[in-house]
């Protein structure tokens, strides 16, 4: 009988378990899509993107923004797949527009400058962005529709929502999608020149301009994926979420070696993973913490990160 | 297009790349440009307003059509005026620089050694508070703070060329320490005060040993995380720093049974620490640690190599900055009466580092006028208080494009790691 009770007792830890790795997958699959627009424009300028998270921040707003316009002018009620799909191109869209004209504002003038100059340029973005949406749109919490509800499907015991499934199916699709674009294309073998060594890459004739544009308008339009799916998961949106979101997609990326594709991934889900089942197990009133203590520990110990410098796959 | 909307709103501003001749593939071909842009005469006159029309397209969504349009009509008119104005760029520069440097040279570098400006500045500064009303001196309380603060800073940032975007942490815990002390103790502020510089001075010692190891921009990360651990402890930790709610009842400072609780007398304490903290950085600035630091923000494997230890003036550098900060939290503490983790945000952090690279690295009378033009500023201008920290983020952007050295920097004290 005590036996029984204790499997019973493990049995139900266990799916508790289960359930939390399921939501750390899901939050880690946004980390890494955020964390490739840092490990990207990183493995290229050597600069941390500190207002990627920005970026991410916007993608939220513009996913609400358009549905809301959507909505307003009948196409949702006539086809909601169509006006999603809609809203996202929009939303990638203007993301990486915003992240494109970023560039050009505030780190090109700054290339040859000393290193600690664009950083501080980009907390000035950074900030500059949080109080832009604050004062267009408001200081109060923005309210995404819940779409989907809270279908899902259950598995013994277990239950994964299908907007968990969907976002995790999206950012496997758009991470198959960008190692192919990386590995494949012409552009993706510019971008592995241009990290590798900027003079050589433009000695052959690589037009780094294109090349570093093109890198924050595919790191943007991730960021504006991400965001748009962490609103439609959490259905609330407020102007500081990128802050905290970007410092832990950086994490991610510092987990599994900065500069690399396939180390965002990882580390992206690793943190994720950390996360919700430190805050299950733990302590959830310190559920920020713990990015910045992984961060720590891992710069402290592993400053290369988990896919170190031994098979370091540069963008 | 966009690229050549850019290269047009270059030659438009005036907006160039520094060591343009450095880097040869940030140069376009010229013949490229040419040959996509020259359409016809209206297409050149109207391709300045390109880059309006395109900001203002990207802030269409958040503000609706007729704030784009009026966004549009203003940046194009403005960069309309701007071009017409960049046609006496030169004389408009011209007189510019002989400005800034006569001022520069009467208001900050001469007179300052006369003694007559000097004792007149102090003197100025000692009865202050019979000339002006309460509020001001409130303000001028929190400037003196934000001057500890903005000073302390400035040991790490810019003596020894450290980024440190987590300096609040030790302002917070120096805060915390007097408050805490003071509260559940009941130690007064002066025995507290030891405390309070001490337990900041070890942590800023514990947080740099491990930290130092990394390089610049991580160095800048690690102090960020650890910034918000301290918040997130002090916002979480209920039984001890009751969370959100803060602490409230701290007393003030007494000296000779009497309490310093009126303002002005907390602004002559804070004027004599404000002096007192000018002083010492100064001093150690001209010394032979301060010159160590300064060789190691210039050239770390050169100054290596004189033999100086790296790591250990890193270390100083650390906890030195954190000194004063804090000096600065106790200070605070006894002036409000309350602490909370809000007092402490990243945003604070990236005020004070605002302070130092607005007023010039490593020069303590700019960081001074740094630490005083960020408070005052929106005291001032109340009605654009709301857009302060928009463009403190937009200030951040352009000191960092045009004048990286601040706007007392000196010559060669620069952003370096």
């Amino acid at each position: 009988m005590l036996s029984f009770a204790l499997c019973a007792f493990f049995l139900v830890k266990s799916f508790m378990f289960l359930q939390q790795l399921i939501n750390g997958l899901t939050l880690g699959s946004v980390y890494a899509l955020i964390a490739l627009g840092y490990t990207m424009v990183y493995g290229i300028l050597e600069l941390i993107n500190f207002a990627h998270g920005e970026i991410y921040m916007l993608g939220a707003y513009l996913g609400i923004i358009f549905l809301a316009f959507f909505t307003a002018i009948g196409l949702t009620s006539y086809s909601l797949s169509l006006a999603l799909i809609l809203t996202f191109v929009l939303s990638i869209l203007f993301c990486s527009s915003y992240g494109f004209t970023i560039e050009k504002i505030a780190y090109k003038p700054l290339r040859n400058a000393p290193r600690l100059s664009p950083l501080i340029s980009a907390i000035g973005v950074s900030i500059f962005l949080q109080n832009y949406v604050m004062l267009t749109q408001g200081a109060t919490d923005k309210v995404f529709p819940n779409l989907f509800g809270a279908a899902g499907f259950e598995f013994i015991s277990v239950r994964m929502t299908y907007l968990q499934l969907f976002i995790i199916l999206t950012s496997i699709i758009v991470m198959i999608a960008l190692r192919f674009f990386i590995r494949k294309t012409r552009m993706g073998k510019a971008m592995r020149a241009v990290a590798q060594d900027k003079t050589m890459a433009s000695l052959v004739g690589i037009n780094i301009d294109t090349v570093i544009s093109i890198t924050f308008i595919i790191g943007s339009g991730l960021a504006a994926v991400a965001g748009l799916m962490v609103a439609m998961y959490y259905g609330l949106v407020n102007y500081f979420i990128g802050y905290i979101a970007g410092i832990k997609a950086f994490t991610a990326a510092v987990l599994g070696g900065i500069g690399s594709i396939r180390g965002a991934m990882f580390g992206g889900i690793i943190l994720g993973l950390v996360e919700s089942l430190g805050a299950s197990y733990i302590s959830s009133e310190y559920k920020d913490a713990y990015a910045f203590v992984v961060l720590i520990i891992i710069l402290l110990v592993k400053p290369g990160g988990l896919f170190g410098k031994a098979e370091l796959e540069k963008v | 297009m966009v690229r050549q909307n850019w290269r047009r709103f270059k030659t438009v501003t005036g907006y160039r790349t520094k060591n343009k001749e450095q880097s040869p593939p940030t140069q376009p071909s010229p013949l490229r440009g040419e040959g996509k842009g020259g359409g016809g005469s209206l297409w050149v006159s109207a391709r300045p307003l390109l880059i309006p029309l395109w900001l203002s397209l990207l802030f269409l969504p958040f503000k609706g059509l007729n704030a784009a349009l009026i966004f549009f009509v203003v940046s194009s008119v403005s960069i309309v005026l701007l071009r017409y104005l960049l046609r006496y760029k030169k004389l408009l520069m011209q007189g510019l620089e002989t400005l800034s440097k006569k001022t520069r040279y009467s208001l900050f570098v001469t007179n300052y050694s006369l003694p007559i400006v000097r004792y007149g500045l102090l003197l100025f500064l000692v009865i202050l508070p019979f000339l002006v009303r309460d509020y001001f001196l409130d303000v001028a309380v929190l400037a003196g703070i934000y001057i500890i603060l903005a000073l302390g800073l400035n040991v790490v940032v810019g003596f020894a060329g450290l980024l440190n975007l987590g300096f609040v942490a030790f302002y917070a815990i120096g805060a915390y320490t007097y408050a805490l002390l003071n509260t559940k103790c009941g130690i007064d502020f002066w025995p507290a005060l030891p405390f309070s510089i001490g337990l900041t001075t070890v942590s800023g010692f514990l947080l740099a040993i491990p930290a130092l190891r990394l390089r610049g921009d991580y160095l800048a990360i690690v102090t960020l995380g650890f910034g918000e651990i301290v918040r997130l402890i002090l916002n979480n930790w209920d039984s001890v720093t009751r969370g959100p709610n803060g602490i409230s009842g701290i007393s003030p400072p007494v000296i000779l049974s009497i309490s310093l609780g009126k303002l002005s007398y907390y602004y002559y304490l804070v004027l004599i620490f404000v002096l007192l903290t000018v002083f010492i950085t100064k001093r150690v600035y001209s010394s032979r640690i301060g010159r160590a630091w300064i060789a190691i923000r210039e050239d770390e494997i050169a100054s290596s190599v004189m033999g100086i230890n790296i790591t250990m003036y890193k270390l100083y550098a650390f906890a030195f900055g954190a000194f004063w900060a804090g000096l600065a939290g106790a200070i605070f503490a006894g002036k409000m009466q309350f602490v909370s983790p809000e007092s402490f945000t990243f945003m604070e952090s990236v005020l004070i580092v605002c302070m130092v690279i607005l007023g010039g690295l490593g020069s303590i009378r700019g960081v001074i006028l740094g630490a005083v033009i960020l408070v005052l500023l929106p005291e001032i201008l109340r009605e654009i208080q709301m857009y302060r920290m928009l463009s403190l983020g937009a200030g951040l952007v352009l000191l960092m494009i045009f004048r990286p050295q601040g706007l007392l920097g000196g010559k060669g004290v620069s952003l370096r790691c």
